[in-house]
């Protein structure tokens, strides 16, 4: 057999990441306390360096590459722009967290620009392999990241939980993934589309075979009923992993769902439909409802983020392109949403102080009318109310179920999205209609203040000129 | 010289980017006076509102003052403004209560004066946006976003249980409006466009009309509110500070009947003429069982409110009846002087239930109770006030020769041509507003000083007497001389009955 070149070109941006991580890591090894800000530039600037790169495939053709495993696509290059976006903003957010909880560490860059990697791989899988890799290397960076604090109970319960269900789902996910193998002879999504189309293979071991990807999905995206360990985690993890594990790799869940099932298991749609009506109606139930008894807004926030993944969920069941354009929309636009949300609770959070309950957030008003403005921003984009940017999210999905005939199913969502406007504005109640409960200023580093104001402004002028992402997204899924 | 100007734009943005001025300049520690700045940015407002109608083309039911562009290409949405004889006054009348709104906070108001403010003025362009989108999208972005500004003003500045009644109201209206989303996105699909005038004319299978008028049905029914849906205003009422309170009553309400005149009318005729009953039913509820619960309430402004929403009550009846009309006659003829009653009604109930508002406001701000048993006498230490009250209460109660008389006058004429028993039912109304407002203003007004408290009443200072005065000659001038609301109306309204006469089947 003769050697293979391979294009490396649509990788590019991955395998700079994959160098700059080995850098970082050698480089922290020499850092003193003191200047181990050096790696948080670092970090930093890989994400830039690989931000650039990624632009600079921009408007190429979609090709793939390593006999097919790897696809650049234009879905592909925004979501992981997107990812990379959300990462940076996640370390800007977290600086002044991290050192005031001593957990100012080379590990948690390394490990979280690992997982960044693992993101972008699965964004570009197109073969059973790379996605499954891709996976895992997300999934251990998480696992590592959310026990970091050692002595923290809450942190090391959450970490055992979520790696012990983590695994048990890849195991699924692997599981669904040899039967789909077997019914269709491929690992390549491309070939098992071209499989699955002609209908050959066996319709029983394909559908138990997607079950158990689905399965593996629905944990990723933390759909009902394979949410539990969401609010476990977000809860028990250092505010700031939360605000990681909540962003940036649900970008990437979305990614592993379209590949599955709509580059490789499209001529299967009429049975994972009906697999995702479900997940997606218990999720927006569940998510709705059981956010409505929480106390803590970390877990609020988690069961908020449960019922945006059934919306999301939403624009898959359509199941077209424009359907698939709003699902994407959703996801970035959650992960913006997402990001201001947990971005507030490290706002108001000090040195050995978490600010998670609810009551924290009293008479923010009277503190700050800015941040107190700001996370309205927050809560009624979630609540999806226009003119925020939450409303064209929802917006996007509703329409299109309405479009293919899912009636039900969008009265549905607007009633849970009623329902779902309660805990928002309990939020929006404690800010602004309730008297602080400490009257200490809130003090925050300036880089933490310019990306909250960024985000903040994003949700709400995105919100009023919705039209470029909009179309960006569906340009991406072909829906012109 | 305004023909160049883009009138509707201004009027949405000057109060605005004015509100967002206001939040910025106007904090606590530096100099500027919030309230200065919001009476500016409202006068100027209401003066740019004042072309809509002095250069407004009665003769035409073509929509005027329009602009057009495109806001979201992806989903065929524009910001496409214009306005007609139903939408033009109301315009006019929110910039100028916002006026009045700014005037009576003006020492009312301790904490957070520029919120307040901002607030108020922020929700007026939000209004104004509502009363003019012709695109159904922006309209609905815009319907919405006005709930947020409302939401903060009845939670910071209302009263006791200000937090339950103002997540009611929000999530009523919320439940409300989502239905029609649900049935714009429908109308979206079937006529790829989101021009409400698109969807006048859409031809729509009359199953599909029944349910895209009960979706609208639940979003207008809710802010109007009619009758079982009304619950919420009560509540939201009572606990608003006067500000608010007036905000609500004399424009939000108006945004219900618009939304039927503007939506379930002219897009699903043949659905509103099916279930004309059910309105007509749910109008007389309105008009004579909540009148009756008017007539046993403690709270002044609870009675008020529940007076609003049987006066509401008429304003709707007016709308529906002239389908009962036709069904009669076989003809759509006289059928406008419903639809022109109801569109009156709505004007004037403004400005009363507006006046009557801050009456009660004037009142609470020096006793700090709106329990009618806390009052009696009031005329002895407040004379001037007592003269302002009791006009406003005559025209609640539909006294000729105040506007409250016109809207309710032209209702009950045109109900007669419809049925006996609906114009006998509408009539009592007249009896029973005059019954529970008289009888508040009796046990308020007249009558000797009831305790210390009302005896050591200061009358109204000027400020006071500013915005009432002009209020009172409001509802005097609509009054006496309705004509040239009623000329500004005439040819949409003629037209609205001509298109509502042909069946969409």
């Amino acid at each position: 057999m003769t050697a293979q070149t391979y294009n490396f070109l649509p990788a590019l941006p991955e395998m700079f990441m994959l160098g700059m991580i080995c850098l970082i890591l050698v480089i922290d090894l020499f850092l003193s306390e003191r200047s181990r800000v050096v790696t948080y530039l670092l970090s930093q600037a890989t994400l830039v360096g690989t931000f650039a790169l990624t632009l600079s495939l921009y408007g190429t053709q979609p090709e793939q590459t390593f006999n097919g495993m790897f696809i650049n696509d234009l879905m592909g290059l925004l979501l992981k722009l997107a990812t990379l976006i959300a990462t940076f903003m996640v370390l800007a957010y977290s600086r002044s967290y991290l050192r005031e909880h001593q957990m100012f560490s080379g590990e948690f860059f390394v490990l979280g620009l690992a997982a960044v990697l693992g993101m972008m791989v699965m964004i570009s899988a197109h073969h059973f392999v790379p996605l499954y890799l891709g996976l895992e290397l997300l999934s251990l960076s998480l696992y590592a990241m959310v026990a970091m604090q050692r002595d923290s109970v809450a942190a090391s319960e959450a970490a055992m939980k979520y790696f012990v269900l983590g695994a048990m789902a890849s195991a699924m996910l692997l599981y669904g993934m040899s039967m789909i193998y077997g019914a269709t002879a491929s690992l390549n999504l491309g070939d098992i589309n071209i499989a699955v189309q002609s209908g050959r293979p066996d319709d029983l071991v394909l559908v138990f075979g997607l079950v158990f990807v689905m399965v593996g999905v629905a944990f990723k995206l933390g759909a009902v009923p394979f949410h539990m360990w969401v609010p476990d985690v977000y809860h028990g993890a250092p505010t700031a992993v939360t605000l990681f594990v909540s962003s940036a790799p649900k970008i990437a869940a979305f990614a592993m769902l379209m590949r599955l099932l709509v580059d490789g298991l499209s001529g299967i749609y009429a049975q994972w439909h009906d697999i995702l009506v479900v997940l997606a109606f218990l999720s927006m139930a569940i998510g709705n409802i059981v956010a409505i008894a929480q106390s803590n807004i970390k877990r609020m926030l988690a069961y908020s983020g449960i019922s945006h993944m059934g919306f999301l969920m939403l624009g898959v069941i359509a199941g077209n392109s424009g359907g698939y354009a709003s699902a994407m929309y959703y996801a970035l636009v959650y992960v913006l949403m997402g990001l201001g949300g947990f971005g507030m609770v490290i706002l108001l959070s000090r040195a050995g102080f978490e600010a998670e309950r609810l009551d924290d957030f009293k008479g923010l008003n009277e503190r700050s009318p800015w941040y107190a403005a700001l996370m309205l921003f927050f809560m009624f984009s979630m609540a999806g109310v226009p003119p925020f940017l939450g409303f064209w999210a929802k917006l996007g999905v509703i329409q299109s179920l309405v479009a293919t005939g899912h009636m039900p199913l969008a009265v549905a969502a607007v009633l849970f999205s009623v329902i779902g406007a309660f805990y928002y504005l309990r939020i929006v109640k404690l800010i602004y209609f309730d008297k602080p409960q400490t009257g200490e200023p809130i003090r925050a580093s300036g880089e933490l203040r310019l990306v909250l104001g960024v985000n903040g402004m994003a949700v709400l002028l995105l919100g009023i000129f919705p039209e470029t992402v909009i179309a960006l997204c569906k340009a991406a899924m072909g829906a012109v | 010289m305004f023909s160049n100007l883009p009138l509707l734009s201004l009027v949405i943005w000057t109060p605005i980017i004015g509100g967002l001025l206001v939040l910025v300049t106007g904090s606590e520690r530096k100099g500027l006076d919030a309230r200065v700045v919001a009476l500016l940015v409202a006068l100027l407002t209401f003066v740019l509102s004042l072309p809509l109608f002095s250069q407004f083309d009665s003769t035409s039911s073509a929509m005027q003052f329009v602009e057009r562009s495109v806001w979201i290409d992806t989903f065929n949405v524009f910001y496409h403004l214009g306005v007609d004889g139903i939408s033009m006054p109301l315009i006019v009348l929110t910039t100028f209560m916002t006026v009045i709104v700014v005037i009576a906070g003006w020492r009312v108001i301790t904490y957070k004066k520029a919120q307040y403010m901002a607030a108020f003025l922020i929700m007026e362009g939000l209004m104004n946006g509502v009363f003019a989108s012709l695109d159904a999208m922006l309209f609905y972005v815009l319907w919405e976003a006005m709930l947020i500004p409302m939401f903060i003003i009845i939670g910071i500045w209302g009263g006791e249980r200000r937090v339950y009644a103002t997540i009611k109201f929000f999530l009523y209206t919320f439940l409300g409006s989502v239905f029609m989303l649900v049935a714009l996105l429908w109308l979206h699909s079937q006529t790829g466009s989101f021009a409400i005038l698109d969807y006048h004319a859409a031809r729509i299978g009359l199953n599909a009309q029944i349910l895209i008028f009960l979706a609208f049905l639940i979003a207008f029914a809710v802010k109007v509110p009619m009758w079982p849906v009304h619950t919420w205003l009560p509540d939201a009422h009572v606990e608003a500070p006067t500000g608010g309170s007036v905000i609500l009553a004399a424009i939000m309400l108006k945004l219900g009947a618009y939304g039927f005149l503007r939506f379930s009318l002219p897009i699903t005729p043949d659905a509103s003429h099916a279930l004309d009953w059910l309105m007509i039913t749910l109008s007389l509820v309105a008009v004579v069982y909540i009148s009756f619960v008017a007539l046993v309430q403690q709270d002044m402004k609870k009675l008020i409110a529940y007076s609003s929403i049987a006066h509401m009550g008429f304003v709707t009846l007016g709308f529906f009846i002239a389908f009962m009309i036709a069904g009669n006659t076989g003809s759509f003829k006289g059928t406008v002087m419903g639809i022109e009653g109801g569109m009156v009604q709505r004007v004037s109930h403004g400005f009363v239930s507006g006046a009557m508002v801050l009456c009660v406001g004037v009142l609470y701000d020096r006793m700090h109770s709106r329990q009618i048993s806390d009052y009696g006498g009031v005329v002895n230490t407040m004379p001037k006030f007592a003269a302002f009250m009791v006009l406003f209460a005559m025209a609640n109660a539909g006294l000729p020769g105040t506007s409250g008389f016109v809207g309710e006058f032209m209702v009950i004429l045109s109900a007669f041509k419809a049925n006996f028993w609906i114009a006998f039912f509408a009539a009592t109304t007249l009896m029973l507003g005059a019954a529970y407002t008289l009888w508040m203003v009796k046990r308020v007004i007249y009558g000797k000083v009831s305790n210390h408290h009302v005896a050591e009443l200061t009358d109204i200072d000027s400020r006071e007497f500013l915005f009432l005065a002009t209020l009172a000659v409001m509802v005097l001038l609509l009054g006496l001389w309705p004509a040239p609301l009623l000329e500004v109306m005439g040819a949409t309204v003629d037209h609205l009955v001509e298109h509502i006469t042909h069946s969409k089947l």
